[in-house]
């Protein structure tokens, strides 16, 4: 547990004294800043309009705009997790300091949980500084807390299971680029994998549908907490750290 | 200290490490010297548990390296050929950071930071990145994070490659001085590094060990019979080659005197005798009262340099490095007009 900490710990302040953390931290939250600037604007302009038409329907600011805010903001995920975890083992290997960890009293799977736990935590960091942003809609409106929390635990889910595959992949490889794109492809993959079902309903298109990562985000994203979506993500990252661990030891018998 | 018996590694197509047997004592420094491409840092590997053994044993204090891997790196310090460095911290976080993954907390932690700073003399830069550090200073925060926790053993790949001669000095200086407190393995293919820096020796060649002595009794083994160089002049100019070949050969005890190179006024002969050093007295002795001068009379111990190419093989010659003469090309004549 202890070494859990210490390699997680080091792993987090390297993100950000090389600034790739600064980096995403700023991307991220202009980026996301200027969606939710957008999406308030279109609110406001329909609510303007409903008023002056003098058609008071029900409009709601979680349907609105937390909503889909956050669902734009799990596909930016898919950008920003390949930058994250690319790094993880790709840039031991290069260095030669995954001798100094490989060698010192701490057992496989502490390294791969402290980085995988880095990497998730500064992601989930990322996503949490950029929803700020919702203080304002919660000062000047009344939306429901509820669903928001939801949605973004399948936010922080769907963001750890990718990381994971993200770690495994950065174990394959000395250079930092190629992680970084065949996670990236991975991430894609996952995420397409969902459009199989709107045309096809045979087995395999099911069996497609359920390994894509956005039909599990479906769920979270409407405030709905399920167990059987949480699942998925929760094999995703076991299945991934398995695979670290499994690629970290045939690291030592090939090399 | 250290026991290795049979080590074997082998790869799909080659076998790096081939039935290798040896053992270190407790406080012992031993040089581990081979060509490159040898087999050192794979056997150095496999001794850190960074790798297990395709076949064999090797214990490390009384652990065995693959069943009880994590007693065993509890007390190695590695310092592998390129030090593992994260470029992007400072010294003294980096100390830490090593400390704290080999099981130091607290107060001991900062104690022990403290003194490998001053030990391996870094304090100077605890403060500085990592990646700015020059080569030197590299080399020896990568000694200070293998010495950090205080292990019983310590494993050295290639601990001055590539440092400037004075660089070179200092960590061979450090090495030495850390031999009390820990048994060390280092390898290297520079032939002096051993003479200078240890007492054993271990040579491995292809997978192979060909040699395992004493630096003294190695020395020893391949000169052979006992031999020395003399170097006789005349006082009154007339020198006679033959003649002082002649009187050395008389001396009971000296089975052979060998020309080796006519000086102007003089000559430079090998001497064999066949009861060892005892003979240098009657040989000193002899020279003088037939009115000759002595220059020099040393014994004329085949370096180790020789005696490694011996052992390993002409094939080995253009790896190893070659002597700091050699290496530079003697200056061309001046160009012509």
């Amino acid at each position: 547990m202890r070494n859990i900490w210490i390699i997680c710990r080091r792993e987090l302040s390297s993100y950000f004294t090389s600034p790739i953390a600064w980096l995403l931290l700023t991307m991220y939250s202009v980026i996301f800043g200027w969606i939710f600037w957008n999406f308030l604007g279109e609110f406001i302009k329909q609510g303007l309009d409903m008023e002056m038409m003098g058609q008071a329907s029900p409009m709601n600011v979680n349907e609105q705009v937390i909503r889909p805010l956050l669902g734009t903001s799990s596909f930016l995920g898919l950008f920003m997790i390949p930058l994250i975890s690319m790094r993880l083992f790709a840039e031991e290997k290069r260095n030669g300091t995954i001798e100094l960890l490989a060698t010192s009293p701490v057992r496989d799977i502490e390294i791969i949980l402290g980085k995988w736990l880095a990497a998730t935590s500064l992601y989930c960091w990322i996503v949490l500084f950029a929803s700020i942003n919702f203080v304002f809609l919660f000062r000047y409106g009344n939306p429901d807390w509820k669903p928001m929390l939801i949605t973004l635990l399948g936010v922080f889910l769907q963001g750890a299971a990718l990381l994971a595959v993200g770690t495994f992949i950065s174990t394959l490889t000395k250079n930092q680029i190629i992680a970084g794109a065949l996670t990236f492809g991975a991430c894609l993959l996952l995420w397409v994998f969902s459009w199989v079902s709107s045309y096809d309903s045979s087995t395999w298109a099911q069996v497609f549908s359920y390994m894509s990562v956005i039909t599990h985000f479906d769920t979270f994203d409407r405030g709905v907490l399920s167990s059987k979506d949480a699942i998925y993500y929760l094999s995703v990252i076991f299945l991934g750290l398995f695979f670290t661990a499994r690629s970290m030891e045939s690291l030592r018998w090939r090399s | 200290m250290i026991t290795v018996t049979d080590l074997t590694k082998r790869y799909a197509r080659t076998t790096a490490v081939d039935h290798i047997s040896f053992s270190v004592h407790k406080g012992d420094i031993v040089g581990f010297l081979g060509p490159n491409g040898a087999g050192k840092t794979t056997t150095m590997r496999m001794l850190t548990c960074f790798f297990p053994p395709t076949a064999g044993t090797a214990t490390v204090a009384g652990f065995d390296v693959f069943t009880q891997s994590m007693e065993v790196r509890r007390r190695i310090g590695y310092l592998p050929e390129a030090p593992p460095l994260y470029l992007e911290m400072e010294t003294i976080e980096y100390l830490r950071f090593v400390g704290r993954l080999k099981g130091l907390s607290g107060a001991q932690l900062e104690r022990r930071v403290a003194y490998v700073l001053d030990r391996c003399n870094i304090g100077d830069v605890k403060m500085k990145l990592l990646g700015k550090l020059s080569k030197g200073y590299r080399q020896r925060v990568g000694l200070a994070q293998a010495i950090i926790h205080n292990p019983d053993v310590l494993i050295l790949d290639e601990p001055t490659s590539g440092l400037d001669p004075k660089q070179i000095n200092e960590t061979r200086e450090l090495i030495k001085s850390l031999a009390g407190d820990h048994t060390i393995i280092l390898s290297t293919h520079i032939l002096p590094e051993v003479e200078q820096t240890c007492e054993q020796v271990l040579i491995i060649n292809k997978g192979k060990l060909v040699a395992t002595d004493s630096v003294h009794n190695l020395q020893a083994r391949a000169r052979g019979a006992e031999s020395m160089l003399i170097e006789v002049a005349a006082r009154d100019g007339e020198f006679a080659t033959a003649r002082v070949q002649d009187r050395i050969q008389k001396i009971p005890g000296v089975s052979r005197a060998v020309l080796k190179e006519e000086l102007q006024n003089g000559a430079v002969f090998e001497v064999e005798a066949s009861k060892g050093q005892l003979v240098r007295g009657d040989l000193a002795r002899a020279v003088v009262e037939s009115g000759w001068d002595l220059n020099e009379l040393r014994p004329s111990a085949m370096s180790l340099e020789e005696i490694f190419l011996q052992l390993t093989g002409s094939d080995a010659v253009a790896e190893a490095d070659a002597p700091p003469e050699a290496a530079q090309p003697p200056e061309a004549p001046e160009a012509s007009a």
